[in-house]
Formats: structure tokens, C-alpha cells, sequence
């Protein structure tokens, strides 16, 4: 059985070899190669079989709880100036869009008969989202965690546990998310037989940025259609949150080929690009190897991969999907950095005006949603209809906030 | 064959009917100064051939030997042009010297460019871990043009298509990861090894190193029985690493290097 073939909107990308243009492809050992082909092969075969298709579907709206919600923000709209409608993927069960690719990766594990599924995690949400889909599906779990995430994130590392997964410290270069995923490699390559690797978003060599697009681009169906439904149009603009770049691709997806429906993928900007302490590797960064892929990179003149920074531990990842570097390139997606502090002040708007307490990886869609109504109303002679991807919600960072806006009674010791 | 070709070295031992001896070492670790003296002991010390990596900060394909050795070279402030700087000290030893490298390195310091200055080092070509040929059109063009070797790796989950498709990219010499997993000295030597050699074997006249996991002599002779080059990595970046001091680091370097050349020179059954 064979998939049709892979689309971004008209355009036939990824190719065979999984480019996106000059990005994507495969830079891995030799040893991975029959895996990855394997894995291609399967999970096309997968979408193309209408059982495996309605078994996803039927988990996504039974135990996932999708479609999620378009709401219509009348307050924040009141407030901001433009009709702003959020994608609530923050209630989805886990709390994040993450779980869609999750489940499908999960699911597809089950039917290549792996008894096995290692991820890597740097807050901890894809983790914790892999770890509940394993303890879901009966599957043996093990996530790598840098070390310094371990300690930063430990409410997240005993979730996971909870749920009956391994959570393995990584020791190694910056003992983060970047070394996670190195680790991740590595045992893969050791244990490929048994094992699937759960990659968290669309990073990674090819089938994963095609594959994990494939799993979250239900997102953007169903925004496209809730909001013909709600408004009887379609937005003039999406907006959403890039760190690997999955929750954005899934709400961008369904849009590529609406040419007047702007797409904003907003970067962590961390303390500033000037700075040089950021996570905006789009536009901070240049075109390079990280991963398994080619993509746009923060690194050295050497090619060495530099530490990003970010006050969302979800964003704080020094690549990003290709597919975002081609969108970029060719121009149908524009990517802009929001600072910590941008985000913060959209994440307080949130919680005051609307009563939902946002992931702060959200919270940099909305900051930036907020930033491009002004040009975005000039342009349009009207206010502007803007949908805001909330990919997730609050609960993990209110320490972070708590921190930040001094709402801690701090205590002594 | 080029003159600078590694394969000039696989025929001298091939003469002498036994193995060639490929050690391995960081450049820069833990400084480059100390890393020359580690790599002219080897060599004195009857290792045949010095693959030389390349730090780099995300070693994918390296256990936490190697990993450790690089972070310790990268956080000395080790570059790319420094790794050109010790193929040229080395070469002059004596023994050829081929750079294994992770691909974003040498892309960031342009592929073309990279090839001129390793070919005007000595350097006799590239052991590429995380680059196939099917994504190489650039280094292909630029080995070419400079002469230089060029090894990919096959692995024991290679199909013979993609087996022989890579073999035929090949320069120089073949190089077999025998084990399934990342660098490291284990107990035993892979039994999937011979097979992998076997297969390289009917598709190609190149010879063929095997690596990953050899740690003592009497392993060195048993991968020898099958294999043109034993690739040793982590055992000996071990002995620099464990050491008090550089003096003790070197001394348990030779010791190590010449046990393993005496395992290679062990009469072939
Ligand atoms: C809520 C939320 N949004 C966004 C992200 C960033 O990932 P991606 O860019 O792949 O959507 C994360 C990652 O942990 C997340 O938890």
C-alpha cells in the first residue's frame, strides 16, 4: 500500500529524500539508514491504511479530547484591537498539542512491533507527553533528560516516572535538550532493533520532519474550518510559537496554499538577539548540520553549536525543523524573535483578560500576534482577524512566572 | 592511486602479512601540543595510521570516552584550523594521517576550501560518520578535485544496494562499524564483524577497516585475521584521559600502542 505523495500546499516537498529545498535530508551513521527507511516506508503505509488512520483519530478525540476548541477572545480582542481567536490545543489532554504526535508515533511503534520508544526532553512536556502514551499503549519508555533540565524541570521528571517511565540524566557538552537528543541517537543506534526513537517535533533526519508533520497537522484542519464556521472567512493571519517548529507547522499546514492568510512563526528572542542569548535560530542563526538534518543553526564559525536561551524551556533549542528554513526562504512563512520579556507581558495580558494561563511558549505567539496588528490593520483598512496558536497551557511554568512577576512568598532556606 | 593515498599504507602491510594498526585521537585533547606528542608516540610506538577527529560539539556516533575527550579539546578553544595544524606535524612523522569528522565542520568551513587545506596539510582524506553518499555531492566534487580518500561507513544493517552503493563511493579505503552503537572499548569483539567484511569483500578490492570496541592486543589480532585495518578509538584516548599526568598519560599510550602493534603483527591462521 503506498501513501500519496508528500505536499506543502502545491509545492511536492519533501522530495524522496526528504529535502525541502536545500534543507532537510539525511546526516546520520550509516547504521540508522535501514531504520529510517524502514520507518518511511511504514508510517506512509500507515496514513494510506484507513484502520490505523481511524484508530488514530478515534484516540485523538477519545483519550486526546480534539478537536480543541477555536475561541473567540472577546476581551483580549477588546483590548488588542483585532478579532483574535485561540486555537486551545492547551486542552489536550498532557496539556499541549504535543500529544498528537505522540499518539501517532506511539501507535505506529505498535504496528511496526516495536515493544520499545525512547524520547528526548528538555522542559520535560515532551517527555512526560511520550511517557503517558507509552503507559497508554503498553510500551517499555525511556527519556533522556540533560542533567541541568533534570534539576530545573524535577516536578516534570517525576511525572514522568509516575507514569511509569525511565528518565536517564545526560551528563554530556551542555547536559541539555541538544545533548538529550544526542543521547537519544545513541541509544537508538545501539537498540534500533526493538526500539523507536520519538522525536518531539519536526526536527530530526528524513522520514521525522515529514512524518510529525503528518501527526500535528490536524491542528490547522480544524482551525481552518472552525474558523470559516465562526466568522465565515478564513483569518488574515496565523500565528504560533517556533522552537523545533511542530506546533507551528501543524496549525500552518492546512493554510499554505490560502495566499492571502499570512503565517508568523515567532522565535524565542531570549534577552535580545543582540545579545547573542537567544533561541531565534531562523533569524539569529545560519544554515548548517544539527541533528540528522539541514537547517538553519546556532553555531560558531567552526560549526559548532551554540547554547541557546530562553526563559521557555520549549523553545530553548538551538535548531529548528527545515521545513521552517524552506518556508522561510521561499517566503510563504515569516519568522520574527520575541524577547522573555514580550512574552511575558502577553502571558499576563492572557491570564487577566481571558482567564487562561498560557504556556510561555504560547504566550511568544501571542506577543507576537499583538506586535503585527497595527501594520497588519493599516495594511487591511480593517481590523484584523488573527488565529493564535495556544500550543499549550501554564500549570508547568508557573514557578518561571511566579518567579518572574514576584508572586512567591519566598521563604527562608 | 594517489601517493598520498592511505591505500599505500594497507599494501605495506599487506606485504608484511599482517593488519594495519589505525589509532585514533582528538585533536586538541587535551591540548594540541599534548595531542601531537600523544599522536608521535603512537606512531613511534607502531600504531601504522592516526585518524584524527575533529571535536565537535554534538558527537552523535561517540561513547563517552571520546565525548568527554572532545568536550575537553572544544573547552580548551580547539579549531578546525588547528586540526589542519597537527595533520601537518604528524605527517611529518611519518604516518599518514585522515581526519574523521562530523560533516557540519567542514561545511562551515567550506567543503572545497576544507579539501585545498587538509590536501596542502598531508592530510590523506576524510572518514565522514554522519555524512552517506547520497547527501556528499560537494565533497565528492571536492576530493576529486585534490586527490583526496574518501571512507563512509557500512554497518550490519546496511542492505547489499546500499552496501554496494557506498562501497562504490569509497576511496582509499572501506571502513565496517562491526557493532551496532557508538565508539567504545568492549569485552568482546563483534561476531557480526567477519560477516560485514565478508560482504564489503564481494564487491569491492578495497580494503577494509573495522572499528568500534577493540581494546587489546588479542583482539587487534583477532579482528586482524579478517579485517586490513584494526581502528582502535576509545581504549587509547582512555589512557590520556585516566592519566595524572602527561608523563603517565604517554607511557600507558606507548604501552597500549605497542601491545596492540604487536596484536596486528600476530602470524595470520
Ligand atoms: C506548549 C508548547 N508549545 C511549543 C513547544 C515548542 O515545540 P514546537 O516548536 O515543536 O511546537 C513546546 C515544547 O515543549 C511546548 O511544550
Amino acid at each position: 500500500m503506498t501513501a500519496p505523495p508528500l505536499t506543502s500546499g502545491t509545492a511536492a516537498v519533501p522530495d524522496a529524500a526528504g529535502h525541502f529545498g536545500r534543507y532537510g535530508g539525511r546526516f546520520v551513521p550509516e547504521a540508522l539508514v535501514a531504520a529510517l527507511d524502514e520507518l518511511d516506508r511504514e508510517y506512509r503505509a500507515a496514513l494510506a491504511d484507513p484502520t490505523f488512520q481511524a484508530e488514530f483519530d478515534r484516540m485523538l478525540r477519545e483519550y486526546a479530547g480534539t478537536p480543541s476548541l477555536l475561541y473567540r477572545a472577546e476581551r483580549l480582542s477588546a483590548e488588542a484591537g483585532a478579532r483574535i481567536l485561540l486555537k486551545r490545543e492547551d486542552l489536550n489532554h498532557t496539556g499541549a498539542h504535543k500529544v498528537r504526535n505522540v499518539l501517532g508515533q506511539a501507535l505506529l511503534t505498535k504496528r511496526m512491533g516495536k515493544p520499545r520508544v525512547i524520547a528526548e526532553t528538555g522542559a520535560g512536556q515532551h517527555g512526560v507527553a511520550s511517557a503517558t502514551a507509552a503507559a497508554y499503549l503498553d510500551l517499555e519508555c525511556v527519556v533522556y533528560m540533560g542533567e541541568l533540565d533534570t534539576q530545573r524541570q524535577a516536578l516534570n521528571v517525576a511525572r514522568m516516572r509516575m507514569l511509569g517511565a525511565t528518565v536517564i540524566p545526560v551528563t554530556s557538552g551542555s547536559r541539555t535538550l541538544k545533548d538529550a537528543m544526542n543521547e537519544a541517537m545513541r541509544d537508538w543506534v545501539t537498540n534500533v532493533d526493538r526500539t523507536h526513537y520519538l522525536i518531539g517535533t519536526v526536527a530530526g533526519p528524513h522520514p521525522f520532519p515529514a512524518m510529525v508533520r503528518e501527526f500535528v497537522r490536524g491542528i490547522g484542519v480544524e482551525a481552518r474550518q472552525q474558523c470559516l464556521e465562526l466568522t465565515g472567512a478564513l483569518p488574515d493571519a496565523v500565528a504560533a510559537c517556533v522552537g523545533g517548529g511542530s506546533n507551528a507547522l501543524g496549525i500552518f499546514h492546512a493554510f499554505i496554499d490560502d495566499a492571502d492568510v499570512r503565517l508568523y512563526g515567532f522565535e524565542a528572542g531570549g534577552e535580545g538577539i543582540e545579545t547573542g542569548r537567544h533561541a531565534s535560530s531562523i533569524t539569529g542563526g545560519s544554515a548548517g548540520v544539527l541533528h540528522g538534518t539541514r537547517t538553519y543553526v546556532l553555531q560558531d564559525a567552526d560549526g559548532q553549536t551554540q547554547e541557546s536561551h530562553s526563559i521557555s524551556a520549549g523553545l530553548d533549542y538551538p535548531g529548528v525543523g527545515p521545513e521552517h528554513a524552506w518556508l522561510n526562504d521561499i517566503g510563504r512563512a515569516r519568522y520574527e524573535p520575541v524577547t522573555d520579556a514580550e512574552a511575558m507581558s502577553a502571558f499576563q495580558l492572557l491570564c487577566r483578560t481571558e482567564g487562561i494561563i498560557p504556556a510561555i511558549e504560547s504566550a511568544h505567539a501571542l506577543a507576537g500576534a499583538l506586535r503585527i496588528i497595527p501594520a497588519l490593520t493599516a495594511e487591511l483598512g480593517r481590523e484584523p482577524t488573527i488565529v493564535v496558536n495556544l500550543s499549550g497551557r501554564g500549570d508547568k511554568d508557573m514557578h518561571t512566572a511566579g518567579r518572574y512577576f514576584g508572586l512567591l512568598d519566598e521563604r527562608q532556606g | 592511486m594517489s601517493e598520498r593515498s592511505i591505500a599505500v599504507a594497507f599494501e605495506k602491510a599487506r606485504a608484511e602479512e599482517r593488519a594495519l594498526l589505525v589509532g585514533c585521537m582528538p585533536a586538541g585533547f587535551p591540548t594540541v601540543e599534548r595531542s601531537i606528542a600523544a599522536m608521535t608516540a603512537m606512531v613511534e610506538s607502531g600504531v601504522d595510521v592516526i585518524e584524527l577527529e575533529i571535536p565537535y560539539s554534538d558527537p552523535v556516533m561517540d561513547g563517552p570516552v571520546i565525548q568527554r575527550a572532545s568536550d575537553i579539546a572544544l573547552a580548551g578553544g580547539v579549531r578546525v584550523a588547528d586540526a589542519l595544524r597537527v595533520v601537518e606535524a604528524v605527517t611529518a612523522t611519518g604516518a599518514p594521517v585522515v581526519i574523521m569528522t562530523y560533516w557540519n565542520p567542514i561545511e562551515q568551513y567550506g567543503v572545497d576550501a576544507f579539501a585545498r587545506d587538509l590536501a596542502a596539510a598531508g592530510g590523506t582524506g576524510l572518514i565522514t560518520p554522519d555524512l552517506i553518499p547520497e547527501e556528499a555531492a560537494e565533497w565528492l566534487a571536492a576530493s576529486d578535485a585534490y586527490g583526496l580518500d574518501r571512507t563512509f561507513l557500512v554497518a550490519p544493517s546496511s542492505t547489499d544496494e546500499r552496501l554496494a552503493m557506498t562501497v562504490a563511493h569509497c576511496r582509499g579505503f572501506v571502513y565496517a562499524t562491526a557493532l551496532m552503537g557508538v565508539t567504545g572499548a568492549r569485552e568482546r569483539t563483534s561476531e557480526a564483524a567477519p560477516i560485514l567484511v565478508g560482504r564489503v569483500r564481494e564487491v569491492t578490492d578495497l580494503p577494509v577497516g573495522v572499528g568500534l570496541g577493540v581494546s587489546t592486543g588479542a583482539q587487534a589480532a583477532e579482528v586482524g585475521r579478517y579485517a586490513d585495518g584494526v581502528i582502535v578509538g576509545s581504549a587509547l584516548v582512555r589512557t590520556v584521559l585516566d592519566a595524572p599526568d602527561e608523563a603517565s598519560g604517554l607511557a600507558a599510550l606507548r604501552a597500549l600502542s605497542t601491545e596492540l602493534a604487536e596484536g596486528v603483527r600476530a602470524v595470520r591462521s
